[in-house]
């Protein structure tokens, strides 16, 4: 087995056993079968499992993310005495986390999904949609908790951190969104806002999953725009390009930090 | 193993605005024991941490058996390293650290698990290391830098922390590496136990080498019979 490899699985054992990520899958697996349950048919759940998406999934990602590069600093201080090499090791925390973190997700929510909903001819597309925008926004933020993480060394001003990213992204973002859409309201938006979606990786997975959801109506004529775009000129294609390079970014600049950090 | 050579050169360390290495040349003699000695942040941690790779010099090498120090880590195959407080994953059982410790490294040429069993470590190896004690830990602490039959054994205030049973069986253990092929370089603020251990010195006052050499040579030099007085002797010379 290669060194990333064993620093992997040794660091699952660890994540495994700090109960936080078993809480996690079954806090998703109990929201998932009451929307399910109450929430009216299989599609309606999955609508309302689409905030839960993007609202909790990037809010744990990045706080446990960096608490446990926190708490892994023994950890991380003991292989780094050893024939390990930092992007190995960097590598190896990264797969320790988003492994847990996915599949605890991947479970939690597709497991009910798979046992209880019987929706329509679109139900299956949908939901493999979800998981996939799920997935690829636990990437991006456990890579911006590693940023962060690495880049800060105070623990109460690294969890300070993260909360800021997740505020960022899932709240102020939106506002300013809206602030420049009040503010510029005579010309013509769609073009910048276009844009201004493609640079956050929340609103990125909100729009993607909306329109996959045939909902777009719900965004007026900016939602006509949208549906044009992602429909029409493999724009879907692009903007999971873009979800992925909102991962890579942060991670490969995570990277750049932790081989230039002392210990 | 053949006992490794380490040879620092023109090393420079500033943490912002504090200059914690200024210049520091040493150089350690194969199969000795050195220690490391000086006050307080005098730089003996950082200097064995940019031995180790996990500090980044700013200038200056370090080559450990002719191998420059840098990105790649394989010259760490052959170094066992005690850290100053026992740093392990929380959960992890002592079992499970030991497996991947040895996972990592070169192990053909056998364990050396006489600590283990001198310690009596075995029946604490299964349970997770936050239940441990924090002298139980330090003991596991060295058993783990000596478990490879390391070239070069770098302990940091090695017993600091253990009872006194423990730190004799730990300071045997460092006399004895020498003759099984290691050279040792520890740091202790205990001058009786650099007297017990130590053939050479280094001693680092804020940043910069003030004595190296032979422990003998510097008890001659200052005319004093003990250590300490010899130390406080060069310690009042080079304070402005």
């Amino acid at each position: 087995m290669s060194t990333t490899g064993k620093v992997l699985v040794s660091q699952l054992r660890n994540v495994a056993r700090s109960r936080w990520i078993l809480g996690y899958g079954l806090l998703l697996a109990l929201l998932t079968w009451l929307l399910l349950q109450f929430g009216g048919s299989g599609e309606r759940a999955l609508l309302s499992l689409l905030n839960v998406v993007l609202l909790l999934l990037p809010l744990v990602s990045v706080v446990f993310g960096t608490l446990y590069v926190y708490n892994a600093r023994e950890f991380i201080e003991m292989l780094l005495a050893q024939p390990v090499s930092r992007g190995a090791l960097y590598t190896g925390l990264f797969g320790g986390l988003v492994l847990p973190l996915g599949g605890a997700f991947l479970i939690g929510v597709g497991t009910p999904l798979l046992l209880l909903a019987h929706g329509g001819r679109d139900f299956a597309g949908q939901a493999v949609m979800l998981l996939s925008v799920g997935l690829l926004l636990t990437l991006v933020f456990t890579a911006f908790s590693l940023c962060v993480a690495v880049l800060i060394e105070d623990r109460a001003r690294g969890l300070g951190a993260a909360l800021f990213v997740w505020l960022l992204t899932t709240l102020v973002y939106d506002g300013m969104i809206l602030l420049v859409t009040t503010t510029f309201d005579h010309y013509p938006l769609e073009g910048p806002l276009l844009v201004l979606v493609f640079l956050n990786p929340v609103d990125l997975g909100r729009v993607l999953l909306l329109l996959s959801f045939d909902v777009s109506a719900l965004m007026g004529y900016t939602g006509a725009v949208y549906e044009r775009f992602f429909r029409g000129s493999g724009g879907s294609v692009l903007a999971f390009l873009m979800l992925g390079l909102c991962a890579a970014i942060p991670f490969f600049l995570g990277l750049r930090w932790f081989r230039r950090k002392d210990f | 193993m053949t006992p490794s050579r380490v040879r620092i050169s023109g090393l420079c360390k500033r943490f912002g605005r504090l200059e914690v290495l200024r210049g520091v040349d040493i150089e350690i003699t194969p199969g000795r024991i050195t220690a490391v000695v000086g006050p307080n942040a005098a730089g003996k941690t950082t200097l064995i941490k940019t031995i180790l790779g996990m500090v980044q010099p700013d200038r200056g090498t370090i080559e450990v058996d002719e191998v420059v120090v840098g990105r790649d880590p394989t010259y760490r195959k052959t170094i066992g390293y005690m850290p100053q407080s026992a740093r392990f994953p929380e959960y992890l059982s002592g079992r499970e650290i030991l497996g991947l410790v040895g996972g990592l490294r070169d192990r053909s040429t056998g364990l050396d698990e006489e600590l283990i069993a001198q310690f009596g470590l075995d029946r604490h190896l299964d349970k997770p290391i936050r239940t441990l004690s924090g002298g139980t830990r330090q003991k596991l602490n060295a058993a783990v830098a000596f478990l490879f039959r390391a070239a070069l054994i770098i302990l940091d205030e090695p017993t600091a922390g253990l009872d006194p049973v423990a730190a004799g069986i730990l300071k045997d253990k460092v006399l004895r590496a020498p003759s099984e092929g290691a050279t040792v370089l520890l740091t202790s603020h205990i001058m009786s136990e650099i007297e017990e251990l130590a053939q050479d010195l280094v001693f680092l006052v804020e940043g910069s080498v003030v004595y190296q050499g032979p422990v003998e040579s510097l008890l001659e030099q200052s005319g004093e019979s003990r250590l300490e007085r010899a130390i406080a002797a060069i310690l009042v010379g080079a304070t402005p």
